[in-house]
């Protein structure tokens, strides 16, 4: 159970990293973010079924930073597209150095 | 401190001269040193206050310059201020201080002298040291601020304030107009303290603070009329060229400290013991020691400064550049005796430099035209006699040469500033911008100036080796030294490029005899160039032509009465005029030891040869006189702007065989060349400005481009990297 569990939860981890790294539009990025996030989240409920529920704590810690963090990202999400009309990140550099 | 003093105390507590008039030793350098305080802040303070402005009156009557253009540096144009234009502001403080320090010296060292003679005289064995405070302490190297006062040093001190003092006196009337006034007598004063210090010093490092004082005096003093071109160069040449010399001085000062461990003189003498006699330890010491006196004292290869240093006032070229200061050469081995004593081969070089110096520099003062360029090259002659006194071994008679010419040379130059001086004003009243002094322009000047006349012909006799003025006496002690050294002595013995030194030694004294038959030519030829025959001056300039004031005629007769009795000083056997061998017995606790190891198993000339060796010398000064008095017509030259170009060898003689364009092209051009083009342009503009400096620059900003190229603001690119990164983590920490 625990072996199939931390599998699917890997295949979410890379489907989440591999949308990360290719995908162009922000909120689609955003939502691969939140995979990873929810990937992880289900190793740490597999692991407290099998060692004790200390696990299911941290899921309730994650899934507050997350809440938090779908608020900030979002928030910025949408200030950006009011400043330039895309969300696409090819175009949004304002990192450059 | 303490072990100073203690020092001090076990050396001095048994010394004969405590307690006399030697405790005031320290006294004798210092008078000069307050003249020179006091004459420099007269000078500075008249900078500030309207009136006659120094520097050097370029600007002041810049068309009275007689020389401009001339561009050779015979420019000794002391005087050419109009009457109207006042002295200096403090000219009359300044005649007080600036001779006054320098005779209150004299009557000290006399002093000093006369206690000496009292305490024993030649008989005192050990120096007389007075240590005044530690100067160097620097691990094994214990360097005092000491003075040594010994006979020889004694006998340096008296000619330097005698003399000095009389060319002081001379210079009040020679500088008299001179807008920098106290400025000249504050470098003279501070030229006398730098020449005490150097003969004064316990040791060599003090010896070389009074070696680089006088250097630098000598350029200040040579430069004096800066604001022509030509005299700031000659300043410029002499400092180089004793660079150079200096350099050699360090170097055997060094050596001296890694072999020996001591610096001061009676440390060196000790341990010399030490030292393998004619091993190359000494003899480089002692090779390096005289490219020292080479530079000081104008030998070839680097005589060339002095007939440029010239340029300066008259009685400047008297005091430094042939009475004292570069003779400080010929007392640096006097001194160093007991090193040069165990180098036969060093010796030998010494001598061979010498006779060639002597012999090149007398035959180009056959034909200058310059009054001053020929008692240059006279100087140059002479003092090429001296090293070759010094050189055989013959230490006392190599003093003995120093200061007859001393007495001699003085007097020479100083009169020659008397001729130009009188020449000089004449031009000066007509605005005539002629050359006033080219012998060409002279002629028959003995109806003019004729004290000047007389002193001058005592002098050119003295020089020459005429009996029983000064100088032949001591030219034949050297001739007579050299000869006897030739067979037996440690330096005959010797071998330099494998030839005996026998036959060097042989070959030396020929060419002395051959220098001293020049001698007497080209002073007889300027004698009767500038004093007989025809005034070539000019008609509307000779009414002026009149002889110096006393203040400058005075100091003459004086030193004419030094020439005349100088021998007196060391009188040979076969002429007991006086006391025989006077200074001799003087020296001999100084040099004695060591001029017995040079003449080892020479045995001395006998009687008749000596005498037969005399006359020669005095035949051939004889006949010296009496070629340039045939051969030569005062009545056949033109002045100088209607003179014909020399043709052939004379041509060779009067451009001084070359030397200085041969020197130019030979290192001067390669040495300016290499600098601009490699050291500057290559390596400091190049290397060190573009690679080193701008090169630093530029990487920095090329890292600082390619790390910006990494930050491209794509966001994707960072999570590539940093998922790369996480990856290359992970994969770092399970592969381990």
């Amino acid at each position: 159970m625990l072996a199939e569990a931390l599998f699917f939860s890997a295949v979410l981890f890379a489907i989440g990293v591999f949308g990360v790294l290719i995908r162009r539009n922000a909120i689609i990025v955003f939502m691969c973010v939140e995979l990873m996030l929810n990937a992880v989240n289900l190793t740490f409920v597999a692991f407290a079924q099998a060692y004790g529920t200390a696990g299911q704590v941290f899921v309730f810690f994650v899934m507050t930073v997350a809440a938090a963090e779908a608020a900030v990202g979002l928030a910025i999400i949408i200030a950006l597209f009011r400043h330039r009309p895309t969300v696409d990140l090819k175009n949004i550099n304002l990192l450059k150095g | 401190m303490h072990s100073l003093l203690f020092a001090a105390a076990a050396l001095q507590s048994a010394h004969p001269l405590d307690g006399t008039a030697a405790k005031w030793l320290w006294l004798v350098p210092l008078l000069p040193l307050l003249g020179f305080a006091i004459n420099g802040l007269l000078s500075i303070a008249a900078a500030y206050r309207p009136g006659p402005t120094d520097p050097s009156g370029g600007a002041a009557h810049g068309s009275d310059e007689s020389h401009a253009g001339q561009g050779e540096g015979h420019d000794d144009a002391g005087k050419h201020a109009h009457h109207e234009i006042p002295r200096h502001r403090y000219a009359g403080l300044t005649s007080v201080v600036g001779p006054g320090v320098l005779v209150l010296a004299f009557i000290l060292s006399a002093m000093i002298f006369v206690a000496m003679r009292n305490a024993g005289g030649g008989a005192i064995e050990h120096p007389f040291i007075q240590r005044y405070f530690s100067w160097m302490p620097v691990g094994d190297l214990q360097i005092d601020a000491a003075f040594q006062l010994d006979q020889l040093s004694m006998l340096m001190v008296l000619v330097v304030t005698g003399v000095g003092a009389l060319i002081h006196v001379f210079s009040v009337g020679y500088m008299r107009d001179d807008p920098g006034y106290p400025r000249y007598f504050s470098y003279l004063n501070l030229f006398v303290f730098f020449m005490l210090l150097l003969v004064l010093g316990a040791n060599y490092p003090i010896m070389f603070i009074g070696w680089e004082g006088v250097g630098l005096c000598s350029y200040l003093l040579i430069g004096f009329w800066f604001s022509e071109k030509a005299n700031a160069d000659a300043g410029k040449k002499a400092f180089i060229v004793n660079r150079i010399g200096d350099f050699g001085f360090l170097i055997a000062m060094f050596l001296l400290f890694a072999n020996i461990g001591a610096l001061d003189f009676q440390g060196v003498a000790a341990g010399t013991k030490a030292l393998a006699a004619g091993g190359p330890v000494v003899t480089a010491i002692c090779l390096f020691l005289f490219l020292g006196c080479a530079g000081k004292s104008a030998q070839i290869p680097l005589y060339i400064w002095l007939p440029d240093a010239m340029a300066g006032p008259t009685p400047v070229s008297a005091l430094i550049h042939a009475a004292t200061m570069v003779t400080a050469g010929v007392y640096l081995i006097a001194r160093s005796s007991m090193l040069f004593s165990l180098a036969p081969v060093a010796e030998l070089v010494v001598v061979l430099i010498g006779a060639l110096t002597a012999i090149f520099a007398a035959s180009i003062g056959l034909k200058q035209w310059d009054i001053k360029k020929v008692l240059a090259y006279s100087t140059v002659s002479q003092l090429g006699y001296m090293f070759v006194g010094v050189g055989s071994g013959a230490y006392v008679a190599g003093m003995f040469h120093l200061a007859t010419h001393a007495f001699f040379k003085a007097l020479l130059f100083l009169g020659s500033g008397s001729v130009i001086y009188a020449m000089h004003a004449a031009y000066h009243h007509t605005h005539n911008q002629d050359d006033a002094q080219d012998m060409r322009n002279m002629g028959g000047l003995r109806r003019h100036l004729p004290i000047t006349f007389v002193l001058m012909w005592i002098a050119t006799l003295a020089i020459a080796g005429i009996p029983p003025l000064a100088g032949f006496f001591s030219k034949d002690e050297i001739l007579g030294a050299l000869f006897a050294r030739a067979q037996g002595s440690t330096i005959a013995q010797a071998h330099l490029f494998g030839i005996p030194g026998t036959v060097w030694l042989y070959f030396a004294w020929t060419l002395a005899l051959g220098a001293a038959l020049m001698t007497a030519v080209y002073m007889t030829r300027m004698m009767l160039y500038t004093f007989h025959g025809p005034n070539r001056t000019g008609d509307a300039e000779r009414p002026y032509l009149k002889e110096s004031p006393w203040v400058m005629t005075g100091p003459l007769v004086v030193l004419a009465a030094l020439t005349v009795a100088g021998g007196w000083l060391n009188l040979p056997e076969f002429a007991p005029l006086g006391p025989v061998g006077g200074l001799d017995r003087w020296l001999e606790p100084v040099v004695g030891e060591a001029t017995k190891r040079v003449i080892g198993g020479a045995a001395p000339v006998a009687a008749g040869l000596e005498l037969g060796l005399v006359a020669v010398a005095v035949l051939i000064a004889a006949a010296g006189i009496a070629i340039a008095v045939t051969r030569l017509d005062p009545k056949s030259l033109v002045p100088k702007s209607r003179s014909p170009q020399e043709e052939g060898f004379e041509k060779v003689l009067v451009n001084k065989y070359y030397v200085d364009e041969i020197y130019d092209d030979a290192i001067v051009k390669p040495v300016v060349a290499t600098s601009r083009d490699l050291l500057w342009r290559g390596i400091d503009a190049g290397l060190i400005d573009g690679l080193g400096v701008n090169g630093a620059g530029k990487l920095t900003r090329f890292v600082g481009w390619v790390g910006s190229q990494f930050q491209s603001g794509q966001l994707g690119t960072y999570a590539w990297v940093l998922a790369i990164g996480v990856l290359a983590v992970l994969g770092a920490v399970t592969m381990r």
